[in-house]
């Protein structure tokens, strides 16, 4: 059997994989894990998104990844950079959950859905169809994309694995 | 993350030491819980990195159960009280005996106790810290949740998001009598208030 290269896509973080490899991100919450592929060139690639707004950085230098209005463009140019097309692109995404109900919950706690909103947006302008997309709820996900087969696959502590 | 490199050691001293004051109430009211010994490690206060946050309870991926607070007053924050599940079973059997051998999930009154003696560690925390800095600190009611490391902990990271990709945590860590009952606890307070803890205790003027 060959032995699949898995590239690790931690929090706030973005890469890009070809050739089979396979991208994975772990313990998405609120986060949004977005990916992008290019069938035809088999170019894949995902954002582990923590905020959905580049607006609220208070940092001197931005870290690109964390903020869904600047990873997608990112994650695109570095796609667009080996070959990618964008009118072919497809994207998927699972997370943004709520994994603490909060009473009387503030903007900031209502992030998971809001992550969805905003990543979701920012595809629609670049008129890129999201396929599926698991998200909301309140469980944590573990997630897997194929660079060869576009397929993604999602594991959580209550529903096992699915593939969307 | 400008605001916290000019932190001195001392300072961080001090947030050990609000964690030590905290966390010591926190384990002798564990303690009266379970009529047993209960230790706690020397608090460790440290600037990490998010990827890492989840590391200091086995990973992103590792299951737990968190009870979270939302800590809410003059010097607001997030708080979790975080235990392996083979520590909260084995808790539930000690504590409540009402967990069966082998009994597969968990039912809602082992979750609402579970989350009560979060509420309860949680309450003794703040309040001591409440006492010590003389600041208002409210804890919110208790959620709890049982899922990856990751997922939940980020929860509590999001304030920070907005500044860098680190996080200032305090964490201190339960043991009972030795055994394997490991629990920890993490205060996050939201970046605003290291001012407001400092000021109190006047470190800074």
């Amino acid at each position: 059997m060959i032995q699949q290269t898995v590239i690790k896509v931690g929090m706030a973080d973005l890469n890009i994989a070809m050739d089979g490899a396979i991208l994975k991100t772990t313990g998405l919450g609120s986060c949004v894990g977005l990916t992008l592929f290019d069938p035809i060139r088999k170019i894949a690639g995902m954002a582990h998104v923590m905020l959905p707004s580049s607006d609220i950085a208070r940092e001197a230098t931005i870290n690109l990844a964390k903020y869904s209005d600047t990873a997608i463009p990112e994650l695109l140019d570095r796609m667009l950079a080996q070959g990618a097309r964008i009118e072919r692109m497809k994207a998927k995404m699972a997370g943004g959950a709520q994994m603490f109900a909060m009473t009387g919950q503030s903007e900031t706690m209502r992030i998971g859905p809001r992550n969805v909103e905003s990543c979701t947006a920012m595809l629609h302008r670049f008129r890129i169809p999201i396929l599926s997309q698991d998200t909301g709820g309140s469980v944590g996900r573990t997630i897997e994309f194929n660079s060869n087969s576009g397929i993604l696959s999602i594991r959580s502590v209550q529903f096992g694995i699915k593939e969307i | 993350m400008s605001i916290f490199s000019r932190f001195e050691a001392f300072e961080l001293d001090v947030l050990k030491e609000v964690g030590n004051i905290g966390a010591g109430h926190a384990a002798t009211a564990l303690s009266r819980l379970l009529d047993k010994p209960v230790d706690m490690a020397v608090p460790k206060v440290s600037l990490l990195p998010f990827e890492e946050v989840a590391e200091r309870v086995g990973g992103s991926e590792q299951i737990v159960f968190a009870v979270f607070l939302r800590v809410e007053g003059e010097a607001p924050g997030n708080m979790f009280f975080i235990i392996e599940e083979e520590s909260a079973e084995r808790l539930l059997r000690q504590l409540l005996s009402i967990r069966e051998e082998g009994q597969e999930g968990y039912s809602e009154m082992e979750l609402s106790a579970l989350c009560e003696i979060g509420n309860i560690l949680a309450g003794s925390y703040l309040s001591s810290l409440a006492d010590f800095t003389q600041l208002m600190m409210a804890p919110s009611v208790p959620q709890i949740a049982l899922d990856m490391a990751g997922a939940i902990l980020s929860y509590g990271l999001v304030q920070y998001g907005e500044m860098g990709d680190s996080a200032l945590l305090i964490e201190t860590t339960f043991l009972e009598d030795r055994e394997s009952l490991k629990g920890h606890f993490f205060l996050i307070p939201d970046p605003e208030s290291f001012d407001k803890i400092f000021r109190a205790l006047g470190v800074v003027q």
